[in-house]
């Protein structure tokens, strides 16, 4: 075993526990932190595909922004349901069944796939360099014949995002 | 080096662990902490598909960039419909809100 396997193991045994935790700890807030947690496993999985942009984008947007929003939500929102009701509902035994059998499903088809073990190809020497590949995906995001209108698309949607969160959670006068 | 399929087999785990959370949670902003599990999962398995086997293209890049907006733009609309559902009726639990029940 190399190290690099060792963490990518230690990793993702520690995001899958922390996700399990997220699904069925029994106070929201705890739910929240361990989302967290799991969220900062896939950003340490995206450290080992050599994508540290990536990396970084995920603990700023989904460590800084989401987790945040959760929490504020879940603080807003607070109702102690956790001593008395259950936290999942009747159909919750029917869940892990459909849930087992989607992971099992997905496992047993890809295990079919001519490429599931394949190995890591080198990058081309053009374009190695961590800065090298962050300034080529810079420049494909804005140039016209590249991604330049999914660009748009995606800033249009934030648009709306933002003014549609604001108009539903906002006061009525 | 660690093959395709340990990322693969790991990003199915965590889609299926997110999507009990999303049919079981009965607070609607466990249900969002389920979503977020699912778009995470997705988008390890764009980053590896991109790196194992089109490196020298950028469209994996893109798909997972717009894939992180578009969760973004999710959860802020779905927490702020949940807080506006809180104020009026004063429940997150997803099957106490039957204002559409017919």
């Amino acid at each position: 075993m190399t190290p690099l396997q060792i963490v990518f193991l230690i990793v993702t045994v520690a995001t899958l526990i922390s996700a399990v935790m997220v699904v069925s700890a029994r106070r929201m807030l705890h739910a929240a932190l361990w989302l967290i947690l799991s969220l900062l496993g896939i950003a340490v999985l995206f450290v080992t595909l050599e994508t540290s942009f990536f990396a970084i984008v995920q603990v700023m947007v989904y460590v800084g922004a989401i987790a945040i929003l959760i929490v504020f939500a879940v603080m807003l929102t607070r109702r102690d349901i956790q001593d008395r009701d259950k936290v999942t509902n009747r159909g919750a035994w029917a869940a892990a069944l459909a849930a087992l059998g989607v992971a099992g499903g997905l496992v047993g088809a890809l295990t079919g796939w001519q490429a599931f073990a394949s190995i890591r190809p080198e990058l081309a020497a053009d374009s190695a360099a961590e800065g090298t590949r962050i300034a080529q995906l810079g420049m494909a995001l804005v140039s016209p014949d590249a991604y330049a209108i999914p660009f748009e698309v995606a800033s249009v949607l934030l648009i709306g995002a933002l003014i549609g969160a604001i108009y539903v959670a906002g006061e009525r006068k | 080096m660690i093959p395709l399929s340990w990322y693969l087999i790991f990003a199915a785990l965590l889609f299926a662990v997110g999507l009990y959370g999303v049919m079981a949670r009965r607070n609607s902003v466990g249900i969002l902490m389920g979503i977020e599990l699912m778009l995470n999962a997705v988008n390890v398995n764009l980053i590896a598909f991109w790196r194992y086997l089109y490196p020298d293209r950028l469209d994996g890049q893109v798909f997972v960039a717009v894939v992180l907006v578009a969760a973004a733009a999710e959860a802020v609309v779905g927490l702020a419909l949940i807080i506006s559902a809180y104020r009026r009726h004063k429940t997150v639990v997803a099957d106490e809100m039957t204002l559409l029940k017919g």
